[in-house]
């Protein structure tokens, strides 16, 4: 299929080349030229570019509406977090400045172009300047911005400012990094990470939180991050190796990894994992993928090869920063639930303090020794272990 | 003190240059054509090196597309170009892929559209433009030259080393570019790329200084700095940028030399990789970022400014008509260059730096569209009532405009701090930045490289090649680029290998094999533009002096080129570059060697 697609688009651009050179080619008979200089554009070289700029600028238009047409369901759809709306909105209303000023500068642009075209015998009209019109474009795009940069940081400044302590019931999770996967770990009952540092990584404490911080015991880590539907989620993010880029794009959130540092982000997701595979837009998306998948899956079986899996609607987090070769698949998945579902997820789970005593008692105890984090702050005496109260805090805090 | 100066070099020059073409014959092969000392010459240096360097980065485009588009399929001209061990059985692996982006990035922003679309027409427009015989040091100048040609070379070989070259993108942020154990490529080619890059550095300021030192002091007499072409303003102030900027770059690069090589911690910290705590502590990656953007987003003015001044000057001469508001024209690059200073942070609005920084570059960034929008308007008023000589320059001053419009209004989500957090890093961003610096920036460079050609080979190009030229790439450049906005807003991140991992991606997979196939179209018409550009240079029809029946300087030299441009003395100057169409006088344009007629007045602010 697609390469019949190819041999038509060659076939159809070869006439193409073939139709213009032709034209251009009886343009030249008995052409009179603006001036007698070989290769300068004749009268009708200006009057057949003219007449293509006109038409170039139907192509624009054509192919925005049919672009927009044919792609514009493939958008990511309902925001899934308490700022979403308000992202998204701000979004329409730049994309409908940006789209109204393309219309018309676009067909000023184009259509000078085709009218304006040269004749032998014309002159150009001498229009040096006009202060009255440089100030009319200036003072235009002036007031456009200064509406768009005042909502802008309005919802920036809601978005971004954490009001950390204010949000008492606020879930900390922290997200962490590495080549090429995510993990994660949960505060616990105390509501308090305890403090990591990449020193500390050890059998099964693979995000190196310091088993001697009281705030560490409870701690939870998962591979699979859960979120309970409606509750302020205060996401520390941490990155054991390179930068990564933490892209949650249903929930319209996206922040850096950065080695040496905790960055973070919060939000307050809105719908469930449940309604959004219920969502309308979702739904046609999914079949749409569907639709692809199984046409894939006949296709694949038809060579001997393995169907591949329907799809279902999942959130994701996905790296979004080049962070090495297999950076393309670097990926999570997001469960929203509601509160008693997440709870009961969460407490299922083992904390990090049972997981590390469990694992000491079944591994041979000489190999704990030689790793021991006291051992690994030894050797490296200019570092302080206790990185999170060390490392700067990306966000600023409000108080 | 620009009359001065210029009585001095004219006594000077005038006698050089009397010797150098009397004995013309003892010129040697390698005086002329290679350790050259002429602008012009060098300028063709320039040219014929950036093409070079742009087919290889094209090329790369064209391999790395197909493997988005046609994930992990094995295709011949793979296991030709990159041989078995980049691409097993024909499928391109993994980091090479990276590999490719990176090179891509690297090539076509520094060794393409800085120096070869600046280094081209700095030196072929700036002396002959102002009225000069050569750039103020023709040795800097020429050094400039081969400095650029050893950073090239550097460049092209690290794509032969084994473990492939720098792939950390052209960004090269740590610690992926600092650590060969998180990626083949930051090995010895990251080594090979900061090399090459300290070098590209160090000759693009001795171009640039150059540029600055001719047009302050070289200036023939009458030529004030409100009657220099915009072209001369724009390469005047790109040199400026350039001066201020890539010392900065030049500092990221060593710092980083020195992390990657004597064990610094610049730029890295807490960092477990490969089962090992490596030793760095206290660096920031976010420090790196800041430097480099200090110089990366200036760079894309630098990429840009000579496109437009170069624009302007095309579209005003074919248009017959003056540039419209050239006042407002020189206030807006201006006010570009100082604008472009200050808002690098807008590519780190997640970088988690702090967001009250983010504000300020939001501000920042949204008012430098003020001055771009008063370009653009400009330009459209330039077309207004114009009498539009439809030459293959002309076409893609136009295209120049329409794709700078279309790209640089993305820039308003872009610059949006808030719009920034889930459009960052992906197809949308790469859809922007192509149109409004890449393809812009290209069609700048082809307008030029269509209309001075007969400056710089004494010959025409085809013009119905250039038509043809004009109008597939055109097509080709929105069928590119426009769908890149969709797939962007959906959420496809850059530089994924395959998006085949993720079966929400998998409703895109049409629209980027569409993206594909109009890139390798457009692509291939670059070769009507290459044969053209090549075969005008030998059997192209002979041009005369002023095929344009332009205003400016250049078009007062003989059509072979000599040493010191102008055969007896230097032109003097009367009037500004754009008295096209003006009543009172019979012909549609007045050279700006051309007294004021008795009672003529200007019909401009000056």
């Amino acid at each position: 299929m697609t390469s019949l697609l190819v041999i038509v688009v060659l076939v159809l651009l070869g006439i193409a080349i073939w139709q213009l050179t032709k034209i251009f080619h009886l343009t030249q008979v008995g052409a009179a030229t603006y001036n007698e200089n070989p290769e300068v554009a004749s009268d009708k070289d200006n009057k057949v570019n003219g007449y293509l700029m006109f038409g170039f600028l139907g192509f624009i238009y054509v192919f925005t509406i049919y672009s927009i047409s044919k792609w514009g369901n493939l958008l990511l759809g309902t925001p899934a977090s308490a700022h979403g709306p308000q992202y998204d909105s701000l979004m329409s209303i730049s994309m409908w400045i940006i789209g109204i000023v393309q219309v018309i500068t676009q067909f000023l642009l184009h259509y000078f172009a085709f009218i304006y075209r040269g004749e032998i015998g014309k002159k150009a009209f001498y229009y040096a300047d006009n202060d009255k019109l440089e100030f009319i474009w200036t003072i235009i795009p002036v007031i456009v911005l200064a509406g768009l940069i005042l909502y802008g940081l309005y919802a920036w400044t809601n978005i971004m400012f954490i009001d950390e302590e204010s949000k008492e019931d606020a879930l900390y999770v922290e997200v962490y990094g590495k080549q090429f996967n995510w993990e994660v770990r949960y505060a616990g009952k105390d509501g308090k990470l305890g403090k990591a540092n990449i020193r500390y990584i050890e059998g099964v404490n693979t995000l190196g939180v310091d088993m001697g911080d009281a705030n560490a015991q409870d701690d939870i880590q998962a591979s699979e991050l859960h979120l309970p539907k409606g509750r302020q989620v205060i996401f520390k993010f941490r990155s054991q190796d390179v930068l990564h880029s933490a892209y949650m794009p249903h929930f319209r959130a996206q922040m850096n990894v950065v080695p040496g540092m905790v960055t973070q982000f919060a939000f307050v997701p809105t719908v469930t994992t449940d309604e959004m595979r219920q969502d309308p837009a979702i739904m046609s998306k999914v079949a749409h993928i569907n639709e692809l998948r199984s046409k894939q899956s006949a296709k694949a079986t038809a060579e001997g090869g393995a169907a591949v899996e329907p799809y279902t609607f999942d959130y994701l987090l996905l790296c979004n920063k080049i962070c090495g070769a297999s950076h393309y698949n670097m990926q999570m998945k997001v469960v929203v639930e509601d509160e008693a579902t997440f709870n009961k997820w969460l407490n299922s789970k083992q904390t990090l303090a049972a997981a590390v005593k469990e694992s000491k008692k079944d591994a041979a105890a000489p190999a704990t020794d030689e790793t021991s984090p006291e051992k690994a702050k030894d050797t490296t005496n200019t570092t302080k272990p206790d990185s999170t109260a060390t490392m700067t805090v990306a966000q600023v805090t409000k108080k | 003190m620009s009359a001065v100066g210029h009585d001095e070099i004219h006594a000077h020059g005038g006698h050089d240059h009397h010797d150098a073409h009397d004995h013309h014959h003892q010129q040697t092969f390698i005086e002329k054509y290679i350790f050259s000392l002429d602008h012009k010459m060098i300028a063709k240096q320039y040219l014929l090196t950036g093409t070079l360097m742009g087919i290889i980065g094209i090329v790369m485009s064209l391999l790395f597309r197909m493997q988005i588009a046609w994930p992990e399929e094995s295709f011949t001209i793979f296991k030709i170009l990159l041989g078995d061990k980049f691409a097993p059985d024909g499928v391109m692996r993994n980091d090479i892929y990276l590999a490719l982006v990176t090179i891509h990035g690297t090539i076509m922003v520094f060794f393409v559209l800085t120096a070869g679309l600046s280094g081209t027409f700095s030196n072929l427009l700036i002396p002959l433009q102002i009225g000069a015989r050569d750039m103020a040091s023709g040795f800097m100048n020429m050094l400039s030259y081969w400095m650029f040609f050893i950073s090239a070379v550097i460049m092209v070989c690290s794509l032969f080393v084994e473990a492939g070259p720098a792939s950390a993108g052209w960004t090269i942020y740590p610690p992926l570019s600092a650590l060969p154990q998180a990626i083949g490529g930051s090995g010895l080619g990251m080594t090979l790329w900061l090399v090459s890059m300290a070098i590209f550095i160090a000759s693009s300021l001795m171009g640039s200084l150059n540029y600055v030192v001719t047009v302050i002091n070289l200036r023939t007499k009458g030529m004030s700095m409100t009657r220099l072409p915009l072209t001369i303003w724009a390469l005047f102030v790109t040199a400026i940028i350039g001066i201020v900027s890539f010392p900065v770059l030049l500092s990221a690069a060593l710092l980083l030399i020195m992390d990657r090589s004597f064990g610094t911690s610049f730029f890295l910290s807490d960092i477990y990789i490969a089962g090992e705590v490596l030793h760095y502590q206290g660096g920031s990656p976010v420090l790196f970022e800041h430097l480099f953007w200090f110089l990366g987003h200036p760079e894309v003015y630098i990429v840009i400014l000579p496109a437009m001044g170069l624009v302007s000057e095309i579209m005003t001469s074919n248009a017959r008509k003056p540039i419209f508001g050239y006042r407002a024209m020189i206030a807006s690059i201006l006010a570009i260059a100082f604008l472009s200073t200050i808002v690098w942070g807008h590519h780190m609005f997640i970088s988690g730096m702090n967001p009250f920084l983010g504000s300020v570059f939001t501000f920042t960034t949204l008012l430098i569209a003020i001055p771009s929008a008063v370009k653009a308007f400009n330009w459209i008023t330039t077309l207004w009532r114009g009498n539009l000589q439809m030459n293959p320059a002309m076409l893609f001053s136009i295209g120049f405009v329409s794709t700078f419009i279309t790209g640089g209004l993305t820039g308003i989500i872009l610059g949006d701090s808030t719009l920034d957090i889930n459009v960052h890093d992906t197809y949308f961003v790469v859809a922007h930045f192509h149109l409004v610096m890449g393809i812009s920036a290209l069609y700048g460079m082809f307008a030029g490289i269509y209309h001075w050609f007969p400056k710089l080979y004494g010959r025409m190009m085809n013009k119905t090649l250039g038509y043809i030229h004009f109008w597939v790439t055109a097509v080709c450049a929105y069928g590119v680029f426009f769908p890149m906005h969709f797939i962007g807003m959906a959420g496809l991140p850059r530089r994924y290998y395959t998006n085949t991992n993720f079966p929400l991606f998998d409703d895109l997979a049409d629209v980027n094999v569409i993206i594909t196939l109009f890139a390798l179209i457009g692509a291939a018409f670059q070769l009507v533009f290459l044969w053209n550009f090549f075969y005008s240079m030998f059997k192209g029809k002979k041009a005369i002096q002023n095929p344009w029946r332009a205003n400016t300087l250049e078009w007062t030299t003989p059509v072979e080129h000599i040493h010191g441009n102008w055969p007896g003395a230097i032109p003097e100057v009367y009037r500004w570059p754009y008295d096209y169409s003006k009543p009172g006088h019979d012909e549609d344009f007045v050279p700006q060697t051309v007294p004021m007629k008795e009672g003529e007045e200007e019909l401009h602010h000056s």
